[in-house]
């Protein structure tokens, strides 16, 4: 889709007064049937995720996986060279069931640290991120998303979309400063 | 707004409808300030021109670190014969200054961490500020037993990487579970702070006037541009951070206690070690989390943010941890006695009436004991002066803690032949005040180049910010006890 000028069309956004305005624009839009849209704000905003008919964020089964690996990784490197390969006799102890405890500390220690890295990727990755460039930064208005300002995007995308109807909806949602953004 | 219901109606506990509103609680930031305000401000201390207070303390502080460095560079070059270390006391200043700068760290992840699995709202003015200076007290605290090995360059053997002698490390050794524990902090931290910093750096890029702020917090803000399908996994991501960081903090001192519960010393061999260093660590950390803030807080003018009602809520932690601390000593005399063990017994009547007989009285009995009973008065923990006393007795009472414990243990062993003070060398004394001075000029640098308070974080709990009230900004317009507010 293209403007008139010949500008490829990203999407139609708004700004909203507070979150609340935000917030129950954003039902509108979900009820509407759009699927390729997003708000953005200066901060989480509670229950926006119910809001846009998103569900749970499943980040926390990628983390599992990083910690699985995590205890994996310590029980392989410990019991690999303790057991196997440079078995080191101290204070006289054994090698055998009775002094795994010993060896939980690296354990927990490395579950830990591979679980943060997962969360940590698996944030930015699942983000799409990083991204340096963007069309939504095309509109000078939406630098106030990091500041104060509360926006709603419908993406030219969405098959549900058209010019008129996105308007029209984002005029009764109580948006303000509609817009056309380009992707170029 | 103005015209709202005042508390007085609900005081008086009419039989009406307004009832059933609970009293409003006192806000966190005062002064009804909104979001933009918010922004202006914290990111302001970045934008603005350095002011002339801060060159000097920088210039102050670096010089001091310069001497650290120094004494670093002498200590390795030359061997670690440059300290006073010497058997019997062959720990001292050095474990003593990693113990303490490791305690240090653990205030920053306590408030970003366990407060954020609490729901302690008010964490959010100062969770930034307190893990950077988590990190930069790590960093501190590594320094140690990384120059204490002697051979720095042979440190690789710490890691568990095939060499072609086939030696293995001895996973069994609790020096050993110390470096896994140290590290992951270090790492989990770094992690969580800068994912907390992502939609801050956003914004200072959004601010940003020349090319090169744009492009530097550009990068490092990733593109992030506040997207709810964004923030859905982001908030996902910072919960389970806290929730990793929440053991791992806890475990962290643990494991450095048992560097010295799992030996045979006197007063070193005992099983509350765990609890009773993972609270003085929040202890002493709280005390250096005030000792930088209180000072922050006036220079930047951020009193709306970082309220009385914070300063008195640390004061509240560190009467409780200083409580903890407190039992965990009367604790180690009553086991002394009540073990029997003549060792023990005597250690701990060394520990009083020895050669370093005033480091207990004044470092342990008066700054970590006595000083914070201050605060069970309410004007004493809203008293900037009386906090910022206690703070510092709590900074040395610490530091005099943990020589106790090492030295302490060390002078007077098991064969009185061996007996032997220990007297630090100007390269001990120098190298824990150049510490002092890298932890001071690394701070002072991250006021000035990243935002010290967690915008994004300070905005959600501003009344504004709450999707389900139609009425932005304009609810609670009086505080607990009917007086409005100011």
């Amino acid at each position: 889709m293209r403007t008139p000028y010949g500008h490829e069309v990203y999407a139609m956004a708004a700004e909203y007064p507070s979150p609340h305005a935000l917030y129950e624009a954003a039902k509108m839009v979900r009820d509407a049937g759009f699927k390729r849209w997003d708000v953005h704000s200066p901060f989480p905003i509670h229950g926006m995720d119910d809001a846009m008919g998103l569900g749970k964020s499943w980040l926390s089964a990628v983390v599992l996986i990083g910690g699985i690996l995590g205890i994996s990784t310590a029980m392989f490197i410990e019991f690999g060279s303790s057991w196997g390969l440079y078995p080191l006799i101290v204070h006289g102890k054994p090698y055998d069931w009775k002094v795994v405890p010993a060896f939980f500390p690296i354990m927990f220690e490395l579950t830990v640290l591979f679980s943060a890295f997962a969360a940590f990727f698996a944030v930015l990755i699942m983000n799409g991120l990083p991204r340096p460039h963007h069309p939504i930064f095309n509109w000078d208005r939406f630098a106030r998303a990091s500041n104060d300002g509360f926006f709603l995007v419908i993406e030219a995308r969405d098959p549900r979309f058209t010019e008129v109807e996105a308007r029209e909806l984002l005029e009764r949602s109580g948006g303000q400063h509609i817009t056309i953004v380009h992707e170029d | 707004m103005d015209d709202a219901p005042t508390a007085p109606d609900v005081i008086r506990g009419e039989a009406s409808a307004s009832v059933g509103r609970p009293l409003a609680r006192v806000p966190l930031v005062l002064n009804r300030r909104n979001f933009s305000w918010i922004t202006e401000r914290i990111s302001g201390v970045v934008e603005d021109r350095a002011p002339r207070w801060w060159w000097v303390c920088f210039t102050i502080t670096a010089v001091v670190a310069m001497i650290g460095l120094f004494c670093i560079g002498y200590q390795i070059s030359t061997g670690v014969g440059v300290w006073g270390n010497n058997i019997p006391n062959g720990w001292a200043w050095d474990i003593t200054n990693f113990v303490f700068w490791i305690g240090i760290g653990h205030a920053g992840t306590l408030i970003s961490a366990i407060l954020y699995l609490l729901r302690q709202k008010w964490r959010t003015s100062i969770n930034r500020s307190a893990e950077a200076m988590t990190l930069f007290a790590v960093m501190c605290a590594a320094i140690f037993p990384g120059i204490h090995v002697g051979r720095v360059w042979m440190a690789w053997y710490l890691a568990p990487i095939p060499n072609n002698y086939g030696i293995w490390q001895n996973f069994r050794s609790p020096l050993m579970w110390d470096v896994f524990a140290v590290s992951t902090y270090f790492t989990v931290s770094v992690l969580f702070w800068y994912t907390g910093l992502i939609p801050d750096l956003a914004t200072l890029r959004d601010r940003a006037t020349t090319k090169i702020k744009k492009f530097l917090f550009g990068v490092f803000a990733v593109g992030w541009r506040g997207s709810n399908r964004n923030w859905r996994h982001y908030e996902m991501a910072y919960l389970l951070l806290a929730g990793l960081s929440t053991p791992l903090v806890l475990s962290v001192h643990s494991v450095v206690s048992f560097d010295f519960a799992s030996s045979i010393l006197p007063t070193w061999h005992t099983t509350i070690f765990p609890p009773y260093f993972v609270a003085g660590a929040i202890f002493g950390g709280f005390a250096m989390v005030l000792t930088l803030l209180i000072p922050a807080r006036s220079i930047f003018k951020l009193h709306d943010i970082i309220t009385l009602q914070h300063i008195d809520k640390m004061a509240k932690i560190i009467l409780l941890t200083g409580s903890f601390v407190t039992y965990a000593y009367s604790m180690e005399f009553f086991v002394a006695w009540y073990s029997g063990n003549a060792y023990e017994r005597f250690a701990f009547w060394n520990r009083v009436l020895g050669p370093y007989w005033w480091y207990w009285w004044t470092g342990m009995l008066f700054c970590n004991v006595l000083s914070p009973q201050l605060f069970w008065s309410r004007w004493c923990r809203r008293n900037i002066l009386v906090v910022y006393f206690v703070c510092m007795c709590v900074n040395a009472g610490m530091w005099f803690e943990r020589f106790i414990i090492i030295v302490g243990g060390l002078h007077r062993d098991f064969l009185p032949s061996s007996w032997g003070l220990f007297v630090p060398t100007w390269v001990d004394i120098w190298t824990f005040v150049g510490t002092l001075g890298i932890f001071t000029s690394l701070f002072l640098l991250f006021i000035r180049f990243l935002p010290m308070i967690a915008m994004s974080e300070v905005k959600i709990v501003l009344p504004g910010a709450d999707a389900h009230d139609p009425t932005p900004m304009g609810h609670h317009p009086v505080q607990a006890g009917g007086a409005p507010r100011t």
